[in-house]
């Protein structure tokens, strides 16, 4: 069975206009709209892809966090992946502990490959994907702005500041995707009626010999210092003047 | 009362509003200012539309449709209703469910190529003589053999341009009431093209720019009985029987389009300073937000209501009325206060509250009179005491 295994992460919406709470303990979560991380969309859309094609057999979509986290595993399932693994955690998962149990699921499952999204807009950490690998000692291409499979090899093309850079990596691998990779398709209203009927497993840390430990400690969340608000200039003659008169131009 | 919404109807609710926002928005602007929706552009959205299987999605499933209860498929209309009418009705259309009396042949010739796109109807029931007093039409059908002979006319008919048939409403006799002469009305389909009818463009209005409405005329039109929709004069039954909630509907697109008035009112309040602060700490404008919210939240729970009934076989005219009713009218109120909260920004047209303002002003016309509504919820008050 080709398998590949999607990572899924519950996140605030990107449209949400976050706040942070007063006692900077974090942002403020109580009825904002939550989404799957838009990377881990992009992710799944290529997983969807590959199977579509006959390059695998079936779509897993994984997602650590709360109850309610199978909100966005039912929509993974509604987009088409074959069904789901929801790890409960009540509390931030780090990256290295997501790493962990993705990787007891990726020897588990027996994953041909695990697509995660580059980062989540949330911590923006970009680990989760690079410790994965080196857990799971199998190849890495981050930053996947192209994916194709041939055979036994998958050959990504990697978006660096340089520009493009294309590798050849053995599989099973891992792969984190950047934004321009693919446009996710739309959730169709009739797979949304037959997601239902879709496996979801609930599982624990425990169930995959993973014990989350604290090892980063957040102090303090403060909101970013808001913008002065700018001038009008009326010509470009002026704006070379007020320029010149910063010292940038 | 269970009011929480489950996981398959927000999922619902979610993948139709990003549809909205992607595909039907960023064109908004171009149908509103030429008053056109390009055909290219029409079919390039309902081509998304019919992949995403939002086309139709008001039908059965077993026809093609998504099956949806009617709570649901409200929900899908309340973001659907959130865009310019044009587009979202010509695009991600919804057939007429009076199709689903088709019956043999119809079925391949109407029905199913309607789900699935292929072909679009439009329905003809008010004449310049008769609006709200439907039975009064003058458009009558004459049997002649296996035949019909149709003549009348019919106007304010919206989609005809662009609709391959219409569902055609005629007197095909009258019978003895205990209340005098009563019209016996039958529910024909007719292709477009069938000689003796002919559509004519109908009148410009205020409302709704980029869709058409049309002037029916049939002049010996012979159209055969295996034509009609139903049972001979049996066509109001095969409407009561079959078209159900599109009042509800109605209502439905109208909260969305308050809800998005409202989300614009609530960010320039925020945004908009005067007087050294943001005109939402002024309470003549903070006061006029909490009552949008209010009015929008009562509209939403009666149609809900409604909608939940309709599945139990429980809703009565008055439930359809009365969240019709309320609907349209709250949006008149949200939009016009969505605007004045604006001041002059509200009226410009690159906002959508002007144009919302504008579409709202027919949803207290169609499908009922805001006074017809009235009348029905009176009339079941009044008529268990003898009124
Ligand atoms: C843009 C647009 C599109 C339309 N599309 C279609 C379509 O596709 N197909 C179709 O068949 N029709 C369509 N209609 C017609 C629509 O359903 C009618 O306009 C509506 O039923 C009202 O009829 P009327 O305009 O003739 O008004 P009238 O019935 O003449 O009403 C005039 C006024 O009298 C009031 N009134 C009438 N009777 C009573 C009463 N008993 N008690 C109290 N007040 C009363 C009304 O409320 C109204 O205020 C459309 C209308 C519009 C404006």
């Amino acid at each position: 069975m080709r398998r590949i295994l999607v990572g899924i992460k519950r996140v605030v919406d990107y449209s949400v206009r976050v706040r942070v709470k007063p006692d900077g303990t974090g942002v403020a979560l109580d009825g904002v709209k939550m989404s799957i991380n838009p990377f881990d969309e992009i992710a799944l859309e290529e997983a969807l892809r590959m199977k579509e094609r006959g390059e695998a057999d079936e779509v897993v979509a994984m997602s650590i966090g709360p109850e309610e986290a199978q909100q966005q595993l039912r929509t993974a399932l509604a987009m088409g992946a074959d069904r789901a693994i929801l790890v409960k955690s009540d509390t931030a998962v780090e990256p290295l502990t997501a790493a962990q149990v993705f990787t007891a699921i990726a020897r588990a499952e027996d994953a041909r490959l695990v697509l995660v999204g580059k980062q989540a807009i949330d911590d923006d950490a970009n680990q989760t994907g690079q410790m994965l690998a080196a857990l799971w000692g199998r190849p890495q291409a981050t930053f996947a702005s192209k994916v194709e499979v041939l055979g036994e090899v998958l050959r990504v093309t990697r978006e660096v500041d340089a520009g493009l850079e294309t590798l050849e990596i053995d599989l099973p691998a891992v792969v984190t995707v950047d934004l321009r990779l693919n446009e996710p398709r739309y959730v169709k209203l009739p797979d949304i009626m037959k997601a239902k009927k879709k496996p979801l497993d609930v599982k624990s840390f425990a169930d995959y010999g993973v014990e989350p430990t604290e090892r980063l400690k957040v102090t303090l969340y403060v909101a970013p210092a808001t913008r002065s608000k700018g001038i009008m200039v009326k010509s470009v003659a002026e704006l070379v003047d007020v320029l010149k008169k910063k010292g940038l131009a | 009362m269970e009011f929480a919404l489950t996981e398959e109807q927000q999922l619902i609710i979610q993948t139709t509003r990003d549809f909205v926002v992607n595909e039907l928005y960023p064109h908004e602007a171009e149908v509103e200012e030429s008053g056109v929706l390009r055909p290219e552009l029409r079919d390039a959205i309902k081509a998304k539309a019919i992949e995403a299987g939002l086309y139709a999605a008001n039908m059965p499933a077993e026809v093609g449709g998504a099956g949806l209860d009617t709570l649901t498929w409200l929900l899908y209309e309340r973001e659907l209703g959130r865009a310019n009418y044009a587009l979202h009705w010509t695009c991600v259309a919804r057939p007429s469910n009076i199709l689903m009396a088709c019956t043999g042949e119809q079925r391949e010739k109407y029905l199913l190529p309607a789900v699935r796109g292929e072909r679009s109807d439009c329905m003809a029931m008010t004449e310049p003589g008769v609006g709200s007093d439907v039975r009064g039409m003058k458009t009558n059908a004459r049997r002649d053999g296996e035949y019909f002979i149709i003549n009348g006319t019919k106007h304010f008919i919206s989609h005809a341009d662009e609709a391959d048939f219409v569902i055609l409403y005629a007197a095909t006799g009258e019978e003895e009431t205990p209340r005098g002469k009563k019209k016996l009305i039958t529910a024909f389909i007719i292709d477009k093209g069938t000689p003796g009818y002919t559509i004519r463009p109908g009148y410009k209005n205020v409302s709704h720019r980029g869709y058409h409405n049309s002037i029916l005329e049939f002049s010996d039109c012979r159209v055969h009985q295996s034509q009609i929709l139903g049972e001979l004069h049996q066509g109001f039954e095969v409407a009561n029987d079959w078209l159900g909630a599109t009042r509800l509907q109605v209502a439905a697109t109208c909260l969305g389009r308050a809800e998005r008035a409202l989300e614009h009112a609530k960010q320039w309040a925020v945004d908009r300073q005067q007087f050294g602060q943001q005109i939402g700490k002024f309470q003549g404008v903070s006061f006029k937000l909490a009552d949008m919210a209010m009015e929008l939240k009562a509209a939403e729970l009666l149609t809900f209501e409604a909608a939940w009934k309709f599945d139990q076989k429980l809703a009565t005219d008055m439930d359809m009325a009365m969240a019709k009713l309320k609907a349209t009218e709250m949006l008149a109120f949200v939009a016009d206060e969505a605007i004045q909260i604006h001041g002059g920004m509200g009226l410009m047209s690159d906002l959508p509250l002007e144009r919302i303002w504008r579409d709202a002003r027919v949803e207290r016309i169609w499908e009922g009179t805001s006074e017809i509504q009235r009348h029905i919820i009176s009339r079941a008050m009044l008529r268990p005491l003898g009124g």
